[in-house]
C-alpha cells in the first residue's frame, strides 16, 4: 500500500489543478496579488504549476496608496524573481480621474474604492478570468463561493443563481464581456497556509513579524499611526510591538500585539488565538452583510 | 506541529429537511472542537437576539448569506472548515429542500462520507430516501445516519432500533454500503463529540470520533491508473529548449517511472520517462497528486487526451448511458445537442433518449413523462461528437462523471453519472 498523501499536499495539489485549469480554459487571466500572505502561497503554486516554463499571466495589483512601503518592496522584489509582468491599478488615479469618491470621516478607507479600480484594469486590459487568494474560512459570503466564480458584464457576483460546481470540473464559458474570478485557495484555512508556509520556507514580508511602529487603538483595535489616519481627539500614538495577521490597506489593517519572530512562533500565535484573522478588520465590521455586499458590487 | 503536517483530509457532506437540525449540528461540531472563535461568537450571538432567538442560534454559523438568514434556510452549499488533532475536516453543508437537490448533489460529489439526519419524532420520511437515494447515486463511501432530537423521545432505545429498522429496508433497495447509525441531539451535544451519558445502551462511537477513524480514499491509488492531460508544459528558454512535459492530476492509481503506456484516443505506446512535481522528480506519484509526465518518445499528445498504463485501458465509446441531476430552469431538450465536458475533454453531445426518470421520494421510476425539470433524476442516452475515455462511474468517480453545458447560455445545466444501460435495471431499485 503505497503512502497516503498528507491534507496540505492534497491542498496544494487541488489548488496547482485549479491554476493550470485557468491557463488551460481562459484567454487572458491575471493574478490579482496583494502582497499578502495568500497572494505570496499563490505565486508559489503558479511558480509550481509551470515550472520550468514561465507562469503564463501577469499579476495585478490593486494599489490604495496607502500601502505599507514593506509590502511595495517586497511585491516587487519578488516579481523581478519570478520575471512576472506586473501590472498596477491606482485607486489615486481612479479619484483624480473622478470614477472614485474619496470617503472622509475618522473612518475613511479606501477599501471599498479598490472595487472600482479593479474592474476598470480588468476592462482595460480585457482580462478574462482573475485568479485571487481569497480563502472560504475567511468569512461567512465566501464560504457560499466557487472555485469558478462568474462576474456578469458589471462584474457582479449573484450569490443566489451561481453555477453548480461538481466533481473537478469546472466550467469557465461565458458571452463577451463577463469574466471569471478563481479561488484556487477555497479549501485552505488560516492555519494551513501557515503550515504551507513553513513547509515549503516561503519568503514572507517583515511585517508578518514582530516590529515596534507607531500605533494607536481604536473600537478595541491597533491601526498603524500614518499621515492620513485622522486622530480623534483621545485617541494617543504610541510605540508599541506589533505584527500583521492579514496585509491590507493601512487603513483598514488591525495589527496585533505579538512577540512572533518565526513562522514557528506564528503557529503557536495562531493556534491558541480565540479570535479570526479578519477579527482585526474593519472593512468587514461595517455592517454583519459587508462582505457579500462588496462581493457583489464586484470586489475581490 | 509534525501531527499537523501528516493529517489527512476527510470531506464529508450534510443531508437533512429543514428543521433536523442540520446546520445546528455543523455548529456544534465546529464549538465543541473549539473551531469557533470568539468574534464569530459574538456576531452569532447578536444576529441571533435580532433575528428573536432565545438561545444562541448556531445555525447562522453556516447560513451565510443575507436571502438565507433572513428566511432561516439554507440555500446554497456552504463550506465549512475545521481540525482535530488526528484529521482535518472539509464539510459541504447542504440545503434539504426537494427544490434544491442539485444543491445537494454538487455537495455530494466530491464526498468521502454523508451525513444523513433524522428526526427521532418523525423517523424514516420522504426526504431520508432522497437523501439516501443521493448518496447512493453519487456512490459517497460512506453513509453515517444520525438520529437526531433523540432528548425530544428521551433516549429511547426502543425508537432508535424502530428508525434503524425503517432504514434497513432503504439499504436493502439502494444497495448502500458502509452505514453507521448513531443516536445524537445536535442541540445538547449529545453522542456529537463526546458520549452521551443518556444512551447508555449506545455502543458505538459519537459522531467526531467516527469521522475522525472512517478510511479515507484508501482504495483511489489501488484503481487503474488514469491520468487526464490538463496542459502541455513547454518553456520557451534556452536552458529547458527539448523540455516537454504533461501536466495534470492523477485521477485514480499510481504511475512510476518506466510504466508502458498508452495514449488516448489515438492508441499510441510510450514509456515514462520522468514524473516532475515542479522542481524535483519523483520515482512514482499516485492519485490525486497534480504532476507532469514526460514521455520517452516525442507523441502528439494535447489536452483532454489520457496517459493510462497500458495493460488496463478504460472504455472508448460514444454511445454513454447517465444518470443524471438535472440542474437548471430550462428542461432538458431531447434531440437537443450540448457541450460535454469530462475530465478535461470537451466534446458535443446529443441527447438520444430519455430511459426513465425517478421519483426520489418513492425510489418508483416513471417511464411515461419524459420531461427533466430542474432537480429531477433521469436516466438517458447521449451520442457524443468524439468517443469518450470512460470508466463506470461506480469504478471510478472522475472518469465516471461529466457535466452538461448549454451552448447558449453557457451554464452548467446537468450533471451525469457513466453507468451501464439500465434497460436492464441493475444499478437501483
Amino acid at each position: 500500500m503505497s503512502q497516503k498523501l498528507t491534507h496540505l499536499k492534497e491542498l496544494e495539489s487541488e489548488s496547482i489543478y485549479v491554476i493550470r485549469e485557468v491557463a488551460a480554459q481562459f484567454e487572458k487571466p491575471v493574478l490579482l496579488f496583494s502582497g499578502g500572505k495568500d497572494s505570496i502561497v499563490m505565486a508559489h503554486l503558479a511558480y509550481k504549476a509551470f515550472y520550468p516554463a514561465a507562469i503564463p499571466f501577469p499579476f495585478l495589483h490593486i494599489d490604495t496608496g496607502h500601502n505599507f512601503e514593506e509590502t511595495i518592496a517586497f511585491r516587487d522584489e519578488l516579481v523581478e524573481r519570478l520575471n512576472i509582468k506586473l501590472l498596477v491599478g491606482s485607486v489615486q488615479e481612479s479619484i483624480d480621474s473622478g470614477r472614485a469618491v474619496e470617503e472622509h470621516g475618522y473612518n475613511a478607507s479606501r477599501n471599498k474604492l479598490q472595487t472600482v479600480t479593479l474592474l476598470d484594469a480588468l476592462a482595460k486590459y480585457k482580462f478574462d478570468a482573475a485568479l485571487g487568494g481569497a480563502r472560504r474560512d475567511e468569512e461567512k459570503a465566501r464560504a457560499k463561493e466557487r472555485f469558478f466564480s462568474h462576474r456578469d458584464e458589471f462584474g457582479q457576483w449573484d450569490p443566489k443563481n451561481q453555477r453548480p460546481e461538481l466533481w473537478n470540473i469546472f466550467n469557465g464559458k461565458k458571452d463577451l464581456g463577463e469574466h471569471f474570478r478563481v479561488f484556487p485557495l477555497s479549501n485552505w484555512t488560516e492555519m494551513d497556509i501557515w503550515q504551507y508556509i513553513l513547509l515549503e520556507n516561503i519568503e514572507l514580508p517583515s511585517l508578518y513579524y514582530t516590529h515596534e511602529r507607531e500605533v494607536f487603538e481604536r473600537d478595541g483595535v491597533w491601526l498603524a499611526a500614518y499621515p492620513f489616519m485622522k486622530l480623534k481627539s483621545d485617541e494617543k500614538v504610541i510605540r508599541k510591538r506589533v505584527r500583521c495577521r492579514t496585509i491590507g490597506d493601512i487603513s483598514c489593517t488591525g495589527l496585533t500585539v505579538s512577540e512572533a519572530h518565526s513562522i514557528e512562533d506564528i503557529i503557536d500565535e495562531i493556534a491558541s488565538s480565540r479570535v479570526t484573522e479578519r477579527g482585526g478588520r474593519a472593512d468587514d465590521k461595517r455592517s454583519e452583510a459587508a462582505m457579500e455586499d462588496r462581493k457583489k458590487a464586484g470586489y475581490f | 506541529m509534525s501531527g499537523y503536517l501528516d493529517m489527512e483530509l476527510l470531506r464529508f457532506t450534510t443531508a437533512g429537511s429543514v428543521d433536523d437540525g442540520k446546520s445546528t449540528l455543523i455548529g456544534r461540531l465546529l464549538y465543541d472542537s473549539k473551531s469557533i472563535f470568539e468574534d464569530q461568537l459574538e456576531a452569532v450571538k447578536a444576529a441571533s437576539e435580532r433575528l428573536g432567538n432565545e438561545e444562541i442560534n448556531l445555525a447562522l454559523l453556516t447560513d451565510g448569506l443575507r436571502a438565507e438568514r433572513e428566511q432561516g434556510i439554507t440555500i446554497d452549499v456552504a463550506y465549512r472548515y475545521f481540525a482535530t488533532p488526528k484529521r482535518k475536516f472539509i464539510i459541504a453543508d447542504t440545503p434539504g429542500h426537494i427544490e434544491y437537490t442539485r444543491n445537494m448533489v454538487t455537495g455530494a460529489s466530491t464526498a468521502d462520507a454523508a451525513v444523513i439526519l433524522i428526526d427521532a419524532r418523525n423517523g424514516v420520511i420522504e426526504q431520508t430516501k432522497r437523501h439516501s437515494y443521493i448518496a447512493s447515486l453519487l456512490q459517497i463511501p460512506y453513509v453515517i445516519v444520525a438520529v437526531n432530537k433523540m432528548d425530544l423521545v428521551g433516549f429511547s432505545e426502543e425508537v432508535f432500533e424502530k428508525i434503524k429498522a425503517e432504514y434497513q429496508q432503504l439499504i436493502d433497495i439502494l444497495h448502500l454500503k458502509n452505514i453507521y447509525f448513531l443516536p445524537i441531539s445536535a442541540r445538547d451535544g449529545d453522542n456529537v463529540v463526546t458520549k452521551s451519558e443518556n444512551t447508555p445502551w449506545y455502543k458505538g462511537e459519537p459522531l467526531l470520533q467516527l469521522l475522525e477513524t472512517i478510511p479515507v480514499k484508501e482504495e483511489i491509488d489501488e484503481l487503474p491508473a488514469r491520468f487526464p492531460v490538463q496542459y502541455v508544459i513547454r518553456p520557451q528558454s534556452d536552458e529547458f529548449h527539448d523540455y516537454r512535459a504533461y501536466a495534470g492530476r492523477i485521477a485514480a492509481g499510481k504511475y512510476t517511472v518506466g510504466d508502458a503506456v498508452t495514449i488516448l484516443p489515438s492508441l499510441t505506446q510510450s514509456t515514462i520517462a520522468a514524473i516532475d512535481e515542479a522542481d524535483k522528480s519523483l520515482e512514482e506519484a499516485s492519485a490525486p497528486q497534480s504532476v507532469a509526465i514526460r514521455l520517452a518518445d516525442n507523441v502528439d499528445v494535447s489536452r483532454g487526451d489520457m496517459i493510462v498504463k497500458s495493460d488496463n485501458l478504460p472504455r472508448i465509446d460514444s454511445n454513454i448511458s447517465l444518470m443524471i441531476c438535472w440542474l437548471n430552469h430550462r428542461p432538458l431538450s431531447i434531440g437537443g445537442k450540448y457541450v460535454i465536458r469530462h475530465t478535461t475533454d470537451e466534446v458535443f453531445g446529443i441527447v438520444k433518449d430519455v430511459y426513465f426518470k425517478v421519483n426520489i421520494n418513492t425510489l418508483e421510476n416513471i417511464k411515461d413523462d419524459k420531461t427533466v425539470q430542474m432537480n429531477d433524476i433521469a436516466h438517458i442516452l447521449i451520442k457524443t461528437s468524439k468517443p469518450l475515455k470512460y470508466d463506470l462511474y461506480a469504478d471510478n468517480r472522475i472518469t465516471g462523471s461529466l457535466v452538461i453545458i448549454d451552448e447558449g447560455t453557457h451554464e452548467t445545466v446537468g450533471a451525469g453519472m457513466i453507468v451501464d444501460s439500465l434497460l436492464e435495471q441493475t444499478f437501483v431499485i
